[in-house]
């Protein structure tokens, strides 16, 4: 296995380079390009009815909102009914406590092999990383990201993670990485090849870990969403079971998820249901013959309190990562999911990340938008994305305050910047100001510089008219 | 201060003083989702859990044995694993022998039979408690007597479904049944074999768990299970070839 991961958070200022050097690329264009064009249709086609599509997305929001608006309590009535049930439950802050946790308990069975189902939140505290400096081996088992590992890179989607792959890089992948593999560009036989691999390691592991989509406090039940049968493997082979999830993933009744869980895979790829659901609401019984001995929960928080602590930024909780907000996104469909650095890419990434990672390491990304709106359109929970992407901007952006509710709120300001806007504002508020200056700007024109930063890196300079509209107008009386 | 009491405080400091109303999801499907008959139910979920690349055979109570048989026959199959202690268990342990295929079953914990369990066990036979036409999903309730790695290490998933156990969605499944006074260890809906589009796209059957799913259908008596007239919606959107896949997380 190769150990070269490069998961490590890439700070903002890279952002554009690393869009550029895809927007450069025709192969990984027309990867992503292909592949965003295949998800919108699907999910176009899940929903024919735009009346029930719409009626669905309400019950979606309502259900989200109720539920986050008794978070607080209903964290407790889950850690009551899971620890009734016989799983255990730990509360973590920040990535650093929840890595220590799992750690913990990898250490207590003296684990040497982990087994992972697809977790963003895993990504989101660089587990893997934690892990081999603990000399324990993370191995990932969701076909997109045991390719995304072998490679040494991230996820680029968060549901498909190696959606910037081609079948032919894969096949060189593996025949360089899988012992005793040659090449094959065969989909069936490259999947066969992690089939067996991965078998092997599922039998071997002393921990299974996985992520939640929904944790249903009522009934103490975590839900998994699959189609490949791994999640199932990491949660049932194993004698131990730790899952991880963000605090907001919590709905209070069953009976909510439902409509939640056909919103999430007729959204996210178009499925009216995935292969696998799989509800977890104890270790395995006395008398049973599989499943894990321990079951334990990690409930991370990492700045999803900070969203919460504002009425509009709390519905950046809403979400149910189902990715179709990035599948319609056309900066995301331009530049995939690696450009932005962060663990979660794509609209939902840029207005997630900067409670997990602070506004100063994020504070480009928001900017990183048309505001088309197109997210907030297909948002199965009708998160207003585009809404909360102006407010993130103002935040970054306006002066900084002593004691900011949002970390690292005003680390875009330039007082340069905010000047010329000062200035600007008097400009364009006084009618004699407005005239005098723009009659300067039209007579000194050719002094105009003919470099403009990135405006003409692409495109010839602008240049104010030699006559004012104001002038022309006037030859016309 | 605990990071539990740290998380807590700062939610309950921030925490709405207006109480939302409580969705009302029973009116959603009231309104959304009309009740069919048994027979419209058993056609839309044959037509879903096709679409999902399974196989559905209808048999009676007194053949499903014969055609299980021949379903393992036609693919070579000589050894199923089954549910000792189960109805349908203890009839294919009676009477699959004479067909020639011999029956092993899950009598230890699998700790001691691991290998032989990943490696030596072809195919399986479990029953599902009940289905959901509107996915084509089955629902399994794993036990004691029927665990959990039945339905996915074997290769061949062999699944007895009671046609008349047969809900139209999975909220009514989960309502009539009561599943919020409790839940068993596991609860499993599986809507197809296992299946990846993880590369280019590409649909591909048996990624990590059975590469097939049989549904063994039982009905009163032999009856042909009608075509899918009325099943609208959905039905006509979804492209059995082109379809995608993928994991939710």
């Amino acid at each position: 296995m190769s150990k070269q991961h490069t998961l490590h958070f890439k700070p903002a200022e890279g952002f554009r380079a690393r869009s550029k050097a895809v927007v450069d690329n025709p192969f990984l264009r027309q990867s992503f390009r292909g592949a965003m064009d295949f998800l919108m249709a699907k999910r176009a086609a899940q929903f024919p009815d735009s009346e029930e599509l719409e009626s669905l997305r309400n019950l979606g929001e309502q259900i989200r909102q109720y539920n986050l608006a008794r978070l607080p309590e209903l964290l407790e009535q889950l850690e009551a009914k899971l620890t009734a049930n016989g799983i255990r439950v730990h509360w973590a802050e920040s990535p650093d406590e929840a890595n220590a946790i799992i750690l913990g308990i990898c250490q207590q069975w003296n684990a040497k092999l982990m087994v992972k189902g697809k977790s963003m939140v895993s990504e989101e505290i660089e587990l893997n990383h934690a892990a081999e400096a603990a000399g324990i081996a993370a191995l990932e088992s969701d076909m997109g990201e045991y390719i995304v590992q072998l490679a040494g890179e991230k996820p680029s989607h968060i549901i498909m993670p190696a959606i910037h792959k081609t079948k032919e890089e894969i096949a060189r992948l593996f025949a360089d990485k899988v012992p005793g593999v040659d090449y094959t560009d065969n989909v069936d036989a490259l999947i066969q090849i992690g089939r067996q691999v991965l078998r092997q390691k599922f039998m071997e592991a002393e921990v299974g870990l996985s992520g939640v989509n929904f944790a249903v406090a009522e009934t103490g039940t975590l839900c998994l969403v699959e189609n490949e049968g791994n999640g199932r493997m990491c949660t049932t082979v194993p004698p131990v079971h730790i899952a991880i999830t963000g605090i907001e993933k919590i709905v209070e009744k069953l009976e909510h998820i439902p409509p939640l869980y056909s919103l999430l895979t007729r959204s996210a790829t178009g499925q009216n249901i995935s292969t696998y659901f799989n509800m977890i609401s104890h270790p395995r019984q006395t008398g049973e013959k599989d499943g894990p001995e321990e079951v334990h929960l990690v409930l991370l928080d990492n700045g999803r309190s900070q969203a919460y602590a504002d009425e509009q930024l709390r519905k950046t909780l809403q979400c149910i990562r189902c990715g179709a907000c990035m599948n319609h996104c056309p900066v995301y469909s331009r530049i995939g999911g690696h450009a932005y650095g962060t663990t979660y890419p794509g609209p939902i990434g840029k207005i997630v990340s900067p409670h997990m990672l602070g506004l100063d390491a994020t504070a480009g990304l928001t900017t990183a938008s048309s505001l088309c709106g197109a997210c907030g359109e297909v948002c199965p929970v009708k998160i207003p994305i585009p809404e909360l992407l102006i407010r993130l901007r103002e935040e970054s952006f306006s002066a900084p305050q002593p004691q900011p509710a949002l970390r690292g709120q005003g680390a875009g300001h330039s007082a340069l910047i905010s000047s010329i806007w000062k200035g600007w504002s008097l400009v364009y508020r006084s009618p004699k100001l407005y005239r005098l200056l723009s009659w300067c700007m039209s007579r000194f024109n050719s002094l105009t510089p003919t470099r403009q930063g990135p405006w003409t890196s692409v495109r010839t300079p602008l240049q104010p008219a030699p006559r004012r509209l104001r002038d022309l107008l006037a030859d016309k009386k | 201060m605990s990071a539990r009491d740290s998380i807590l405080g700062k939610l309950r400091a921030a925490a709405p003083s207006t109480v939302k109303v409580q969705p009302d999801v029973a009116s959603w499907y009231a309104s959304h989702r009309p009740v069919e008959s048994a027979s419209a139910k058993a056609a839309r979920f044959r037509h879903f859990i096709e679409l999902a690349h399974a196989e559905v055979h209808a048999v009676t109570a007194e053949n499903w044995p014969d055609k299980l048989a021949a379903v393992l026959d036609a693919r070579r199959i000589e050894r199923l694993l089954v549910a000792e202690g189960t109805p349908h268990g203890e009839t294919a342990l009676d009477e699959l022998p004479r067909h020639g295929i011999e029956c092993s079953t899950y009598d230890m914990a699998i700790e001691a039979w691991k290998t032989e369990m990943f490696t030596a066990t072809p195919a399986s036979l479990t029953a599902a408690r009940a289905a959901i036409a509107e996915t084509g999903t089955l629902i399994l309730w794993p036990d004691a007597k029927e665990p959990r790695l039945m339905s996915l290490v074997p290769p061949v998933h062999i699944v007895l479904l009671d046609a008349n156990q047969i809900y139209n969605t999975f909220f009514e499944a989960m309502s009539e049944e009561g599943w919020k006074t409790g839940l068993p260890t596991n609860t499993l809906l599986i809507s197809g074999p296992s299946k990846t589009a993880d590369i280019q796209q590409t649909l591909a059957y048996g990624a990590h768990g059975p590469k097939e799913l049989i549904v063994l259908m039982l009905t009163e008596q032999e009856t042909v299970i009608p075509a899918q007239a009325g099943i609208q919606n959905q039905a006509e959107s979804l492209d059995s070839a082109r379809q995608g896949k993928e994991d939710q997380q």
